[in-house]
């Protein structure tokens, strides 16, 4: 490949599953818009964005997690734990960086210990992240009951944080992360390295890579996107119930796999995921607001993941036929 | 490799007798006729779909969707008899109609479209689940007559109805994985699905017919769930998927396909239920019971990958 990318090969890598995701997003918007313009208002599109965020930066690492290769049950067991963990030690009085890094740590060391049992003992991803996916659901619910953690201090909502008056901090963090991730993927050794361990891990040997040491690796890199997205998921409301997002881990690998991630690994781009994270929660909001009956949302949304992902596999299927 | 798998059962039925021993020993309670049958038909409803899910698993597929079907079956039961006015018989046959054909149109789309099976039953988990909600609209039925709760809590000779059902369906399933060419149809499938077409097996029609089993038995499942819990309710089922699998692959079916039997998905079941119930007789809240099938689900395919290694 050469190192200046002509201006048809720009074109041909942006007639992609992320170009057909924001086209989706923009016309949505402007649809909506038109039928409903409150749709479009300030109030709710920063609703739309921040109630969602996080889901988008969990993506984020679950699609590295599915690019190697691999998948992640656990990870909205592991949310709920984190979150829990944070807001405990922000209410028990820990300084305020000391609450939002225990998360970030904790979420690491649990992921790269399942990437490692995953890495060197040759167990399914599926297999060990179902198992440690009960330990923590347990865990979690038999050592707090499924209380509430109120009365969190003010300092620790990360939503309350505004950079330039207007961006709320997860917005922020949600475009920063995922624009570091795609550059880092894509230019990156590293990254180059998750893909070619996906992709085909012999061949990957061959070339040097480690596909074990990769796979260690990005459950720690999705460990960490799991920490931010339960910092982002525990500072939300005012309030943290301390059980687990129930079905949290279908709607992250869903945004994963609707941005074009394949699961059968080696493909996909985390701008896709995020794009997804966004369409799918915009698609939920403007079924409101066009009047859907509440009780159809999720038959509408399913559907349209269901479109969204044979649209995808077609798609793909014909750039094999015509390669 | 079949010696192998016979020793993955053999291990866990040893591990299972020890642990009941164990629990049966620390509390008096457990080890009794009618708490074992009790359990047993609390097993019943993750039973008929581990049933089907085991020959999904030794295909090398998976279907995630099963927990959302036997919601969407629940409801069309519910609904179906309650407000579409059908008699009661003909609304459990259409909601078993309705799982069967969930199932097909997962079957379909992963034949047709060549499509991985959990992306595919992803997204009609989310599918079914939906329509499970928009036809309920948030409403439970209940009221049912007095005859169609001899399914979920009557006894027939003194056990309960539905374990004559799961037992059944257990040899059926059994001699079906193991004696048919059917059931070696799905092993090479899952070994070498190349190997298979060209041995001229007709794959997809055997995935399809899995399948549509598979939604079948979760409508079967959702028709003893109602039964036995008197009401319908749109978020029923919630779950059951992970539950399902964990029972699967407890009992020594491999995730990558060609591997796993009907005997070890039962000891696998048994296993869990027991478990739980056991714990949950000697104190352990109720909760916590589902940290140690975390932790038996790992150790157990643990030890199972290090004997294989050592073997070879």
């Amino acid at each position: 490949m050469s190192a200046a990318a002509s201006p048809v090969q720009i074109l041909r890598r942006i007639a992609s599953q992320e170009a057909m995701l924001a086209v989706a997003i923009i016309g949505l918007a402007i649809v909506v818009g038109f039928v409903n313009p409150r749709f479009l208002s300030a109030n709710n599109l920063s609703d739309l964005l921040l109630g969602n965020a996080y889901i988008a930066v969990a993506a984020i690492g679950m699609s590295m997690v599915i690019v190697s290769g691999n998948i992640d049950i656990s990870v909205g067991a592991l949310i709920g734990v984190l979150a829990t963990v944070s807001g405990s030690l922000a209410v028990a009085g820990y300084p305020i960086a000391f609450a939002w890094g225990a998360p970030l740590v904790i979420g690491i060391a649990v992921m790269a210990a399942q990437g490692a049992v995953v890495a060197y003992l040759g167990i399914p991803s599926i297999v060990v992240t179902l198992g440690m996916w009960s330990i923590l659901k347990g865990g979690l619910i038999s050592v707090t009951g499924g209380r509430w953690i109120t009365d969190l201090p003010n300092s620790f909502h990360l939503a309350d944080v505004e950079v330039f008056g207007v961006l709320p901090m997860p917005v922020l963090i949600m475009v920063g992360a995922t624009i570091l991730a795609a550059i880092w993927m894509r230019f990156w050794p590293g990254g180059r390295a998750i893909y070619a361990a996906g992709g085909n891990p012999e061949a990957a040997r061959l070339c040097g890579v480690s596909p074990r040491r990769t796979t260690i690796f990005v459950f720690a890199a999705h460990g960490f996107f799991a920490g931010i997205a339960a910092l982002m998921f525990a500072t939300q409301l005012r309030v943290i119930q301390s059980t687990t997002p129930a079905g949290l881990e279908l709607v992250v690998i869903t945004a994963s796999v609707v941005g074009g991630v394949s699961i059968l690994g080696g493909v996909g781009t985390v701008i896709g995921s995020t794009l997804a994270a966004v369409l799918l929660a915009e698609i939920a909001s403007a079924l409101v607001f066009i009047n859907v009956s509440p009780y159809w949302t999720h038959a509408v949304q399913g559907s349209l993941i269901l479109a969204t992902v044979i649209a995808d596999i077609l798609r793909r299927r014909r750039r094999l036929g015509a390669a | 490799m079949n010696r192998y798998l016979k020793r993955h059962e053999t291990i866990l039925a040893a591990i299972l007798i020890v642990a009941l021993i164990g629990l049966g020993y620390l509390n008096d309670q457990f080890l009794t006729l009618d708490n074992l049958l009790n359990q047993g038909r609390l097993m019943t409803e993750i039973g008929l779909i581990a049933l089907p899910m085991t020959f999904v698993i030794v295909t090398g597929g998976i279907d995630l969707s099963v927990g959302a079907i036997v919601g969407l079956c629940a409801i069309v039961l519910g609904v179906a008899w309650k407000n579409w006015g059908l008699p009661l018989p003909l609304a459990v046959v259409v909601a078993l109609g309705v799982g069967a054909l969930a199932g097909f149109c997962n079957g379909l789309v992963i034949t047709r479209l060549k499509a991985p099976p959990l992306i595919v039953t992803i997204a009609t988990l989310a599918l079914y689940r939906g329509l499970a909600e928009g036809i309920s609209k948030a409403r439970s039925v209940r009221g049912y007559p007095d005859w169609f709760y001899v399914l979920g809590q009557g006894e027939v000779f003194g056990v309960p109805t539905q374990l004559w059902i799961l037992g059944a369906c257990i040899v059926i399933a059994g001699v079906a994985l193991d004696r048919t060419s059917f059931g070696r149809t799905l092993y090479a499938i899952g070994a070498n699905e190349t190997a298979a077409r060209f041995s001229a097996l007709a794959v997809d029609r055997a995935k399809l017919i899995v399948y549509t089993l598979s939604g079948l038995m979760s409508g079967l499942s959702a028709f003893v769930l109602v039964s036995r819990v008197t009401t319908t309710r749109s978020d029923m089922g919630l779950g059951y998927e992970l539950d399902v699998i964990a029972a699967v692959v407890l009992g020594g079916a491999s995730i990558f396909g060609g591997a796993g039997t009907v005997w070890g998905t039962v000891i696998g079941l048994v296993m869990i239920q027991l478990l739980k119930n056991g714990l949950a007789l000697t104190g352990v809240k109720g909760d916590a019971t589902i940290i140690v099938i975390g932790v038996v689900l790992i150790a157990s395919v643990l030890i199972a990958s290090s004997l294989e290694r050592r073997r070879e």
